[in-house]
C-alpha cells in the first residue's frame, strides 16, 4: 500500500470509479465504498455494508441530493434507504447510519484516510 | 450523579417499545434487559409473516447495535428466576445478580395450554414465539390433516397459516357456539364461517375435546360427544396465560386467573415494580393487545421521568389480519335493543354482513361488526371513539358508499383534532395535519418519518394517506403527479420535454428540466424515457440506471447475482439446454425454472458475469432482460403443431411477438402470452397483452397481471388477423411507455385512465387522437434499434471492467458472499 503521512492510504485511482457513482475498493480486510460525484465534483468515502440488512452494496447504489441544502446522499440498491455521504446518517431511518472517511484525489490517485 | 437502575424483564414487544420511549425522553438512566428468548423483541403481530418468506431479521423490530448505542445492557436468552424486594436484586438463569432502582415486569403472557389428556403428546403446537412456528413448520412438510383449538382472533389466523403451510385439510375447532365470541356475534360469525369454508376451512363449533388420541404423537381428536376427528397435528390456540410466575413467587399481588395487578401508573403492588403489556392486569382486565401494551409503557416512561400521565381503560375494537376475508369488531359490539338501535345489512351472495348500533336518538356510533367488507372500519371506529353526531341516515355507513372515497374524504377532515390516527404510536390527527402544514410534508414516508404513525401494525396508513391529501387540499396546494423533488414533471410531460428537445442524456435533461443534483427516483425514471426513446445501450449511462439495470442482472440476498437468457416462447433446443447446463456447473450457479418458461441461474459473482454471458452468447442466446422494466416474457402453449385442440400455432406466434418487443424498455415490466385455444394453457389473460386462438384468427386481450394485486386482461380485439393484432400492438404499447407513471403496470394505468377501456379501444382502433401513425413508426424505430445488451458489454473491455467488486483487485470476488449446500445444489448464506 503506498501510505502517506496521516494515514492516507492510496485506494484507487480516478478513472476507476464511473462517473456520478461509486465503486467498492479493499483496504485490507475492509469494503470501502467510493463515490466519484462528478456533477458537484467532489469525492466521498463511505463503508460499503448497507447496515439494514448487512448487504455489502452500498457502492453500488446511486447517488443524489435531497432538501435545500442539496445534502449529497446515496440509496442502497436493495431497499432505498439513503445516507447522507456527509455525516453518514441514514435519512430514511433515523436508527441507521454509516462511517464515513475522508478523501482526496492527487495526480488522477483516490486517497483514503483512515 | 450516578444514575438509578432500571431493570426490564422481558424483551417482547411492550418491553422494547419501553425502553425506546425512555431512551427518546431521557439519557438520565441504566437500563439493563433480561430477555428469555434468544433473539432480540421482535414484531409479534405480524409472527404468522414468517411463515410468508419474512425472516426472524425482517420481523426484528431494533438491531443489536441499537442497544449498544443507546447504551442498554442486553441480556438475551438469560430469563429472571427470582425477585428479592428487599435487597432489590434479580437472580438470573445464568447465575446474574444486579440490583435496581426500579424494575419494570414486561414478560408478556404464554399460550394457554388446557388440561387434556394426551396434549403432551408429538404434533401438538402452540403459537407464540419464531421457534414454535420453526417446529410447526418442520412438523407440517410430513402432515396432511391439521387442526386448531380456539376459533377467536389468533387461532383463524394459526389456521390460515396452517392452510399456506400446505395442510389443505384444516379444521377449527371451537367450544363456543360461534366463531371469535369475543368480537362478533351469532349472525356475523354464520357469515364468517361460509367464507371460511370457501378457503378450505372446516369450523366446527360446540364442540369440547376429550382426549388427544395416538401412541407417541397425535392421530385424532376425540370429543366429549363420542365424535372424533383424525388429524396429523394441533395448534392450540385456546386463549392467553399472563407470565406473573416470578412477580407471584416474590409476594406481588397477582388475579385470581392470573396477571400482575397494577395501579393507573402500572405499579404493581411494590411501588418501586412495574407491570406492564400482556402480564399486567389493570381493574380486572388483561390487554391482549399491543396498542394498549404500548400505552401502559408510555405512562411508565412518563412516571419515571416526572410526568403525570396515567392509563384509562383502553378501546379493544380489532380488524382480523391475514386470513382473506375482512373481520372487524369496534366499540360496543354486542350492546342490543332496547339499549339501543341496531342497523344491519346482510348479503349473503358476497357473503358481506354489517352491523352498526347507535344510540335511541340517532345521534351517536356505539359499536359494530364488520365481515366481509371492512373498508368503513377505520372511519367507523373514529366516528364511535370522537362521538362524532352521524348523518341524517346512519345506513348510509355501511350501505356502501356509492359516492365513494369523496364522502369519506370529507368524513376524515371533520374529524376532531385530538382523534386517535394510529393507535400503535399514539399519534392523533392534529400531529399528521401539522406536518403537513407547518413541516411542508407530503407523502407517507415522510409521516412515518417525523411522527412514527403507520410504522406499527400499519393499518393507520390508508387513514394518514387520506389525512396528508386532505390537508393540502384544504391549505390550497395543488397536488400534482411530479417526479420528484427535482423535477417539476410528470412523467409524461416530461417524456414530450426529452423529445421534442432531442435530449440523450441524464445531466443534460436535469440541467434543462430540473435542479438539483437528482436522486434515486428520477434517475432510473429518466434513464427509461431515455431508453424508450433513442434506445442506446443502457451501461453506457450506468449510474443513473437502478441497480439491477446497472449489472445487467438481478442483485439478490447477499450480493450475487442471477442469470436468466431469453428462451422466446419458452421453446428451447436440447443442445441449448445442455449449455445452460455446462455453465450453471462451471460457475456453481443454482438453477431453477422460472415461472416465466424459461431457466434462471442464480448466485454469480459480478466479475463472473462477463464470462458467463460470453459463453451463451456463444452458444446463440440472449439477454432475457429479467433485470429490467422492459419485455420479459411472451409465455405460450404448444398450440396446434402438438396439442388436439389446439386451433393454430401459438408457440410461433409467440416466439415471434417476443422477439419483436424484445429489449424494449417502458414504465414498468411488460409480460405477453399467447394460447392455442380457449383453455388458455399459457395463462395469456394474466398478462399486460393476452392473444387466444379463435376459430376465426385472434382474441387480444390488455392490461392483465399477477403478481400483488392480480387483474385478468380485457378484451380488447375479437377475431383479428396477425397482421392487425401486431398493429393494435404496437399502437397499444408505444401509448403505454408515453404516458404511464413512473412504475406503474398496464393495469394500473388502464384503471386510472379517464374514460377506461372504451377510451383506450378508441386511441388504438378508432385513432380518436389521430396519432397512430407516429405510435406504430415510434415502435418500428424501437424495434429496428434492438441489441443484445450483454453482446455489447462482453465485446467491449471498457464496459466489461466495471463489472468487479473491487476496482483496486479485479481478480478478487467478494469475500463476503457465501453459499451452503441445498438438495445438491447451493443457496446463499447470509
Ligand atoms: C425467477 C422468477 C421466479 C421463479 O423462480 O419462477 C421471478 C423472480 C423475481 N421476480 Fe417475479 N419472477 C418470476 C415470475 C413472476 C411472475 C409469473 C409470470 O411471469 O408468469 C409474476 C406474476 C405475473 C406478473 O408479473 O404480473 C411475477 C411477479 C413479480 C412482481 C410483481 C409485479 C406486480 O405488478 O405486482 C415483482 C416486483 C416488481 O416487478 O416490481 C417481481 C420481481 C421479481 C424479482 C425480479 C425481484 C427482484 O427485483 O430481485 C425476482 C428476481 C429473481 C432473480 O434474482 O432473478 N415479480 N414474477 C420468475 C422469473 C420469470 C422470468 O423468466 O423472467
Ligand atoms: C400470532 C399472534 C398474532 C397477534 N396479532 C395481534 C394483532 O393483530 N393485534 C394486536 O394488537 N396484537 C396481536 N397479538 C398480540 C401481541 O403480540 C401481544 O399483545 C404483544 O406481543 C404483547 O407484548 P408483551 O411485550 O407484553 O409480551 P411478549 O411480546 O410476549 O413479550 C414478553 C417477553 O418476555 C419474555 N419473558 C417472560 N418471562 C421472562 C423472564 N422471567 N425473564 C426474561 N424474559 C421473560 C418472554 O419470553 C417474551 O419474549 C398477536 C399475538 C400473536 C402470538
Ligand atoms: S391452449 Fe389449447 S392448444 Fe394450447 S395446450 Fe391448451 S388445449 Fe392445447
Ligand atoms: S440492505 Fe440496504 S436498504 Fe436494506
Amino acid at each position: 500500500m503506498e501510505t502517506l503521512i496521516d494515514n492516507w492510504v492510496l485506494a484507487c485511482y480516478v478513472d476507476d470509479v464511473p462517473e456520478n457513482g461509486g465503486a467498492c475498493v479493499k483496504l485490507g480486510d475492509e469494503q470501502i465504498a467510493v463515490f466519484n460525484f462528478t456533477r458537484r465534483g467532489e469525492w466521498f468515502a463511505t463503508q460499503n455494508l448497507c447496515p439494514h440488512k448487512q448487504q455489502m452494496v452500498l457502492s453500488r447504489g446511486m447517488i443524489g441530493s435531497t432538501g435545500e441544502n442539496c445534502e449529497p446522499k446515496v440509496a442502497c440498491p436493495f431497499h432505498k434507504n439513503t445516507f447522507s455521504l456527509l455525516s453518514g446518517q441514514c435519512l430514511t431511518n433515523e436508527e441507521l447510519s454509516i462511517k464515513t472517511y475522508g478523501i482526496r484525489v492527487e495526480n488522477g490517485k483516490v486517497f483514503i484516510s483512515i | 450523579m450516578i444514575k438509578p437502575t432500571i431493570i426490564v424483564v422481558g424483551n417482547g414487544m411492550v418491553g422494547y417499545k419501553f425502553c425506546e420511549k425512555l431512551v427518546s425522553k431521557s439519557s438520565g438512566f441504566n437500563i439493563i434487559v433480561f430477555g428469555e428468548e434468544p433473539r432480540q423483541a421482535y414484531d409479534r403481530v405480524h409472527l404468522s409473516e414468517y411463515f410468508n418468506g419474512k425472516s426472524a431479521d425482517d420481523l426484528s423490530m431494533s438491531t443489536r447495535e441499537w442497544y449498544d448505542e443507546q447504551g442498554i445492557m442486553l441480556r438475551l436468552g438469560d430469563p429472571v428466576q427470582e425477585i428479592n424486594r428487599t435487597t432489590k436484586t434479580v437472580h438470573s438463569l445464568l447465575g446474574v445478580s444486579i440490583q435496581y432502582d426500579y424494575l419494570v415486569l414486561a414478560t408478556g403472557s404464554s399460550a394457554f395450554v388446557p388440561d387434556i389428556p394426551g396434549i403432551e403428546k408429538d404434533g401438538v403446537f402452540v403459537y407464540r414465539t419464531i421457534e414454535d412456528l420453526e417446529l410447526i413448520k418442520a412438523y407440517a412438510a410430513n402432515a396432511k390433516t391439521g387442526a386448531v383449538m380456539g376459533g377467536g382472533l389468533l387461532g383463524l389466523e394459526a389456521a390460515k397459516a396452517l392452510i399456506d403451510l400446505g395442510i389443505e385439510d384444516t379444521h377449527v375447532i371451537e367450544f363456543a357456539p360461534r366463531l371469535m365470541p369475543r368480537q362478533i356475534d351469532s349472525a356475523g360469525s354464520g357469515m364468517l364461517q361460509s367464507k371460511l369454508k370457501e378457503l378450505g376451512l372446516n369450523v366446527h363449533l360446540n364442540k369440547s375435546t376429550s382426549y388427544i388420541g395416538g401412541t407417541h404423537k397425535i392421530d385424532a381428536l376425540h370429543f366429549n360427544d363420542e365424535s372424533l376427528l383424525p388429524v396429523d397435528m394441533l395448534v392450540i390456540s385456546a386463549g392467553i396465560r399472563p407470565r406473573d410466575e416470578i412477580a407471584k413467587l416474590a409476594g406481588l399481588q397477582v388475579g385470581t386467573r392470573g396477571g400482575i395487578m397494577v395501579n393507573d401508573k402500572m405499579q404493581t403492588s411494590d411501588e418501586s415494580i412495574f407491570a406492564i403489556g400482556e402480564c399486567a392486569l389493570y381493574e380486572g382486565m388483561i390487554y391482549g393487545l399491543v396498542a394498549p401494551g404500548y400505552e401502559m409503557a408510555d405512562i411508565v416512561v412518563s412516571q419515571l421521568t416526572g410526568g403525570s400521565k396515567l392509563f384509562y381503560p383502553y378501546d379493544m375494537s380489532t380488524k382480523l389480519k391475514l386470513i382473506g376475508v375482512d373481520v372487524a369488531s369496534f366499540g360496543d359490539a354486542f350492546i342490543t335493543e332496547p339499549d339501543c338501535r341496531t342497523i344491519v345489512f346482510e348479503d349473503t351472495h358476497k357473503g358481506i354482513y354489517k352491523r352498526i348500533n347507535i344510540t335511541i336518538d340517532g345521534q351517536y356510533l356505539l359499536g359494530g361488526i364488520l365481515i366481509g367488507d371492512a373498508d368503513a372500519y377505520n372511519m367507523l371506529l373514529q366516528t364511535v371513539n370522537n362521538k362524532l353526531v352521524l348523518p341524517p341516515n346512519p345506513e348510509d355507513l355501511i350501505l356502501g358508499s356509492r359516492g365513494g372515497a369523496e364522502s369519506e374524504g370529507a368524513g376524515i377532515m371533520s374529524l376532531p383534532d385530538d382523534a386517535l390516527i394510529c393507535s400503535c404510536e399514539a399519534v392523533n390527527k392534529a400531529t399528521i395535519c401539522s406536518s403537513v402544514t407547518d413541516l411542508g410534508i407530503t407523502d407517507i414516508n415522510g409521516i412515518k418519518k417525523c411522527t412514527k404513525a403507520g410504522t406499527g401494525c400499519g393499518g393507520c396508513v390508508p387513514l394518514v394517506k387520506d389525512l396528508i391529501a386532505g390537508t393540502m387540499k384544504a391549505n390550497g396546494q395543488y397536488i400534482k403527479n411530479v417526479l420528484c423533488e427535482h423535477f417539476e414533471y410528470s412523467r409524461q410531460e416530461l417524456y414530450d420535454l426529452v423529445k421534442i428537445n432531442n435530449i440523450k442524456n441524464y445531466d443534460l435533461v436535469l440541467d434543462h428540466f430540473g435542479h438539483g443534483d437528482g436522486c434515486e427516483v428520477c434517475k432510473p425514471a429518466v434513464a427509461s424515457i431515455l431508453s424508450s426513446l433513442w434506445n442506446d445501450v443502457i451501461v453506457k449511462q450506468d449510474t443513473i440506471q437502478d441497480s439491477n439495470d446497472r449489472f445487467l442482472a438481478n442483485i439478490q440476498k447477499g450480493g450475487t447475482y442471477s442469470v436468466v437468457p431469453r428462451i422466446p416462447g419458452g421453446e428451447i433446443t436440447p443442445d441449448k439446454l445442455i449449455v445452460i447446463g455446462q455453465v450453471a456447473k462451471q460457475y456453481g450457479l443454482y438453477t431453477k425454472i422460472t415461472g416465466g418458461q424459461r431457466i434462471d441461474l442464480f448466485g454469480a459473482h459480478l466479475n463472473d458475469l462477463p464470462d458467463i454471458w460470453e459463453q451463451l452468447i456463444e452458444a446463440g442466446f440472449e439477454s432475457g432482460h429479467a433485470y429490467g422494466k422492459a419485455l420479459r416474457t411472451v409465455k405460450s402453449c404448444v398450440g396446434s403443431t402438438w396439442c388436439r385442440f389446439g386451433l393454430h400455432d401459438s408457440v410461433s406466434f409467440a416466439i415471434e411477438i417476443e422477439d419483436r418487443y424484445k429489449g424494449i424498455r417502458a414504465p414498468h415490466k411488460l409480460k405477453g402470452g399467447v394460447s392455442g385455444c380457449i383453455r388458455e394453457c399459457a395463462e395469456a389473460k394474466s398478462k399486460d397483452f393476452g392473444v387466444i386462438a379463435t376459430e376465426k384468427g385472434w382474441n387480444l386481450y390488455v392490461c392483465g397481471n399477477g403478481g400483488s394485486k392480480p387483474q385478468h386482461a380485457e378484451l380488447f380485439a375479437t377475431d383479428i388477423d396477425k397482421e392487425t393484432l401486431v398493429k393494435y400492438l404496437d399502437r397499444f404499447l408505444m401509448f403505454y411507455i408515453k404516458t404511464a407513471e413512473p412504475l406503474s403496470r398496464t393495469a394500473t394505468w388502464l384503471n386510472k385512465m379517464d374514460g377506461g377501456l372504451a377510451y383506450l379501444k378508441n386511441v388504438v382502433i378508432n385513432d380518436s387522437l389521430g396519432i397512430c401513425g407516429q405510435l406504430e413508426e415510434e415502435m418500428q424505430a424501437l424495434v429496428n434499434t434492438y441489441h443484445c445488451e450483454w453482446k455489447e458489454v462482453i465485446e467491449d473491455p471498457a464496459l466489461r471492467k466495471r463489472f468487479t467488486h473491487f476496482v483496486n483487485a479485479p481478480e478478487e470476488k467478494d469475500p463476503s458472499v457465501q453459499f451452503e449446500p441445498m438438495r445438491e445444489q447451493v443457496k446463499a448464506k447470509w
